[in-house]
C-alpha cells in the first residue's frame, strides 16, 4: 500500500462567494474522502495522539472504525469521551493537539483526526442519533451554572454516570460560547442545538434565563445540590484604555459577535436586534475572537476590514486556519501596528483611527518578543467602526456573589488540578478558571471536575 | 414563559403590566431591572422593576412604547406570554438612614423611582419627592409616589398640571430652604444631568441611575458602557446607579443615539404590518 502523504483537503465554499452569506465555510468530508483519509492512519500501538486529546478519545480506534465503513461504531467510539463531537470536530484546534503528535507528521502532514471526528459526527446527524438509555438515577444531584462547552461536558459525563443534573444559563439560549461567540460559518447554530439535545437525552435539565449570582446564590444551589460545577466562562471584554473607545461605532468583540450570532442581527430587521454596519471596519487584536469579529464584519457588509495586530503574524494566537480564511476572504493584516486614539465626528461617530508603528523587542512573560512603539510612526487609518477583539476577563458575577470562593488577580477561581475551588462542594473549570483558552480545553476541565465530583460523592 | 397577569394603560404610550416571574420577585431589590425578550425573534431590552409581589410571585413593569419591541410588548394581551424574563439585574440601590432624601423622577423614570422612595421612607427617611413630565398625562404613579413620600412637588413643561416649569426649579428651592442629605435622580439623561449640575454646589451625593442600551445585562458585551470620573463602567452590572457628579452625561446621550435609525426603521415597518 502506497502512503499518502497529504491531509485529505476538505471542500470548502469559496472566498468570494461565502463573504456574502453566513453558510458553513468548510463543508465536511465525503464518504470517499473519509475512508481515504482514515486510511492514512498507521494505527499506532502507543496512538500518541491520545496524549494529545483533552478528553481522551480513543482516536486511532474510531479511525479503524472509519476505515472498515463502520460509522455508527465510530461516532459510538468517540462519544464514550466526548458528547459534542460535531461541534470539536469543528473548532478544535486539532494543529496543536492531537495531529501535533500524530506519527504521520513526523514526515508527511498528520493524519486529519479533526476532519474524521466531524464526518463521524455529521454522519450521525444524518442517519439519525441513537440516543443512550438514560442511567438509573442514582439519587444525587449536581449544578452546573454555565452552558458553555466545560458546563456541558461536565454535566453530560455526571448524567451518564446517573447524577440528576441541571444546567443553569443565563442567556435565553445554551451553548455559552458555541451560540454568542463562535460564527455560524464555523459552527452552525443547529449543530450546537443538536448536540446540547444530546445532552439533555442524557438526562440533564436546562434551565435557561437563570443569571446565577442574582437569581440564586451559589450557597443557596448547595441546600439543593450535593456539588456544584461553576463554568461560566470569560465573558468580560477587556478594552484598551485609548481615546475615543466610547464612541458611537466602537464596539467590543463579545458585543459585536452576540449582536450578529445569537441575536442574528444580521437578519434584521426579520430579528429585533440591529447591529451597525461599517463600511471600513478594524479590528484590533490577532486572536481567534478578533478573526471572528473581522470575517463577520465583512459578512454583515463591510468593504474594507483591517486587522490591526501589535506584534508580527508570527506570534498571533489565532489558528493558522482562520488566519488564512480571514486572507483568502481579503481581510488585509496590519502587523506591528497599535491604535492610540479613535477619532470621532461632531457627533460622537467614528471617522478615523490613529495608529504607531510597532517593533519587536525583548521576550515578555508570555515568552512573545513586546512590542514597543517606534517613535515619530504615527498615521491615520480611515475608518468607521472598530472593533475591540484583546481578550476577554473571566466573568466576575459568580466570584463576587459567593462569599469565600477565592479568586487570582485576574478574577478567575482559583482551582486545583481536579478542579476544585476554595468552597466544599464547590468545583469550576473552563475560563472562569483557566482564563480565556479553548473550547476543547474548557471541556477538558469540565470532564477532570466530572470525575472528581463523581469520586467525591462516592466516598 | 412568563404570562401578563394584568394591563394597565397609565397614558396613552406608558403601560404598566403585572407579570408572572416568581424568583425574581422573591430576589428582587431597589433599584434592580430586569431584561426581556418577547418572542424568538425579539431583542433584550432592559426595563424597570417598579415593584415585586413575593407571595403571588409577580412582578410590575412600566413602560414606554417608544420602539418596534416596546410597541409590540404594549400589544400583548392579559393572559399571553413574554418568552424570557432576566433578572434581577444590576446592584441594589444603597437604601440607608440617611436623614432627609429627595427623589427626583421625569416621565417613565418615575417608575423606576418609586421602588426608592419606597425604600427609603421605609429605611426611616424623610422622603421629599419631585417628579415632572412634559405634560399631565404623561405624569405616572402620582399616587403611589405620595404615598412615600413625605411631601410631593410635581411640575410639568407646559403648565397643564400642577406647576409649569422643571423638576429641578423645585430642587434648586429645596436646597436653598432645607439641608438636604441625599438626591436620587432617574429620567431622561438631560434632566439626570442638570439635577447634577443643580446639587453640585451644595455638594450633597446625588445618585443616578442610567438607562443606557444594554444586549446581555450581565457584563458580557459592553454596549451600556458609560464613563464616571473618567473611568469607563458597565450600567448593567457596576451600576445603574453611579455618582451623578462623576457620569458624563453627554457620553450616555451620544450613546443612546447609536440606533436610532435602526429604531426608526423596524418602528415603521411594525406600524406598517399592524395596520
Amino acid at each position: 500500500m502506497t502512503l499518502i502523504k497529504e491531509k485529505t483537503k476538505i471542500k470548502e465554499q469559496d472566498p468570494k462567494k461565502r463573504i456574502k452569506n453566513f453558510n458553513e465555510v468548510a463543508l465536511g468530508y465525503s464518504l470517499e474522502d473519509a475512508l481515504k483519509e482514515a486510511s492514512r492512519c498507521l494505527q499506532c500501538k502507543d496512538s500518541p495522539c491520545i496524549k494529545g486529546c483533552p478528553v481522551n478519545i480513543e482516536i486511532s480506534a474510531f479511525i479503524k472504525f472509519i476505515k472498515e465503513g463502520k460509522f455508527d461504531e465510530a461516532i459510538k467510539k468517540i462519544k464514550e469521551k466526548n458528547n459534542l463531537p460535531a461541534i470539536c470536530g469543528r473548532v478544535c484546534p486539532q494543529e496543536n493537539q492531537c495531529e501535533k503528535f500524530c506519527v504521520m507528521r513526523k514526515k508527511f502532514e498528520p493524519v486529519g483526526i479533526g476532519r474524521l471526528e466531524r464526518f463521524a459526527a455529521d454522519w450521525e446527524i444524518k442517519n439519525g442519533i441513537k440516543h443512550p438509555k438514560k442511567t438509573k438515577p442514582i439519587g444525587k444531584k449536581v449544578a452546573v451554572v454555565g452552558s458553555g462547552p466545560a458546563g456541558l461536558t461536565c454535566a453530560g459525563d455526571l448524567a451518564k454516570l446517573g447524577y440528576e443534573v441541571t444546567i443553569f444559563e443565563s442567556l435565553h439560549k445554551p451553548g455559552g460560547v458555541l451560540v454568542y461567540g463562535i460564527p455560524e460559518y464555523r459552527l452552525p447554530k443547529k449543530i450546537v442545538e443538536i448536540e446540547i439535545d444530546y445532552i439533555k437525552k442524557l438526562g440533564a435539565e436546562v434551565k435557561t434565563d437563570f443569571v446565577i449570582g442574582k437569581i440564586l446564590s451559589i450557597e443557596e444551589l448547595l441546600e439543593e445540590y450535593d456539588a456544584v460545577f461553576i463554568g461560566t466562562g470569560a465573558g468580560l471584554p477587556r478594552f484598551l484604555n485609548i481615546p475615543g473607545e466610547n464612541l458611537n461605532g466602537v464596539y467590543s468583540a463579545n458585543e459585536f459577535l452576540t449582536r450578529v450570532n445569537l441575536m442574528k442581527a444580521y437578519l434584521f430587521p426579520e430579528y429585533d436586534t440591529p447591529v451597525k454596519k461599517g463600511k471600513r471596519v478594524a479590528v484590533i487584536g490577532g486572536g481567534n475572537t478578533a478573526m471572528d469579529s473581522a470575517r463577520t464584519a465583512l459578512r454583515v457588509g463591510a468593504d474594507k476590514v483591517y486587522i490591526v495586530y501589535r506584534r508580527s503574524e508570527k506570534e498571533m494566537p489565532a489558528r493558522n486556519e482562520e488566519i488564512e480564511h480571514a486572507k483568502e476572504e481579503g481581510i488585509e493584516f496590519m502587523f506591528l501596528t497599535n491604535p492610540t486614539e479613535i477619532i470621532g465626528d461632531e457627533n460622537s461617530w467614528v471617522k478615523g483611527m490613529k495608529c504607531i508603528k510597532m517593533k519587536l523587542g525583548e521576550p515578555d512573560e508570555s515568552g512573545r518578543r513586546r512590542p514597543i512603539p517606534i517613535p515619530g510612526s504615527e498615521f491615520p487609518l480611515d475608518v468607521d467602526m472598530v472593533i475591540i477583539g484583546c481578550g476577554q476577563s473571566p466573568n466576575p458575577l459568580v466570584p463576587e456573589a459567593t462569599k469565600g470562593l477565592k479568586t487570582a488577580k485576574w478574577g478567575n477561581i482559583i482551582v486545583d488540578e481536579n478542579g476544585r475551588t476554595s468552597l466544599k462542594k464547590v468545583w469550576a473549570g473552563g475560563d472562569i478558571a483557566s482564563g480565556g483558552a479553548t473550547v476543547i480545553a474548557a471541556m477538558g476541565e469540565g470532564k477532570i471536575a466530572a470525575a472528581d465530583i463523581h469520586k467525591f460523592l462516592s466516598e | 414563559m412568563h404570562r401578563v397577569l394584568s394591563k394597565e394603560e397609565l397614558s396613552e404610550s406608558v403601560k404598566l403590566f403585572d407579570i408572572e416571574a416568581p424568583l425574581i420577585a422573591k430576589k428582587f431589590k431597589a433599584g434592580q431591572f430586569l431584561i426581556i425578550k418577547i418572542d424568538e425573534k425579539g431583542e433584550r431590552i432592559p426595563l424597570t422593576i417598579v415593584d415585586a409581589d413575593k407571595e403571588n410571585g409577580t412582578v410590575k413593569i412600566i413602560f414606554q412604547e417608544v420602539g418596534k419591541s416596546t410597541k409590540q410588548l404594549g400589544l400583548l394581551k392579559v393572559g399571553e406570554t413574554i418568552e424570557n424574563v432576566i433578572g434581577p439585574l444590576g446592584k441594589p440601590a444603597e437604601i440607608k438612614k440617611f436623614g432627609k432624601v429627595v427623589c427626583v423622577g421625569g416621565g417613565v423614570g418615575i417608575a423606576c423611582l418609586y421602588p426608592q422612595a419606597k425604600a427609603f421612607k421605609e429605611a426611616g427617611n424623610e422622603v421629599i419627592s419631585i417628579i415632572g413630565a412634559r405634560t399631565k398625562e404623561l405624569i405616572i404613579l402620582e399616587e403611589e409616589m405620595r404615598n412615600v413620600s413625605d411631601r410631593l412637588y410635581i411640575t410639568t413643561d407646559d403648565g397643564s398640571y400642577v406647576r409649569k416649569g422643571f423638576v429641578s426649579d423645585v430642587l434648586k428651592e429645596l436646597l436653598e430652604k432645607e439641608k438636604i442629605d441625599r438626591v436620587v435622580t432617574i429620567g431622561p439623561a438631560i434632566m439626570m444631568m442638570v439635577t447634577a449640575r443643580v446639587t453640585k454646589p451644595y455638594n450633597i451625593k446625588t445618585i443616578a441611575s442610567l438607562n443606557s442600551i444594554m444586549v446581555d445585562g450581565t457584563g458580557m458585551c459592553g454596549a451600556c458602557r458609560v464613563s464616571v470620573g473618567g473611568e469607563t463602567k458597565f450600567a448593567c452590572v457596576d451600576g445603574p446607579d453611579f455618582d451623578a457628579h462623576l457620569v458624563d452625561f453627554k457620553l450616555l446621550m451620544e450613546r443612546q443615539k447609536i440606533y436610532l435609525d435602526e429604531e426608526r426603521k423596524a418602528t415603521e415597518l411594525f406600524e406598517g404590518e399592524c395596520e
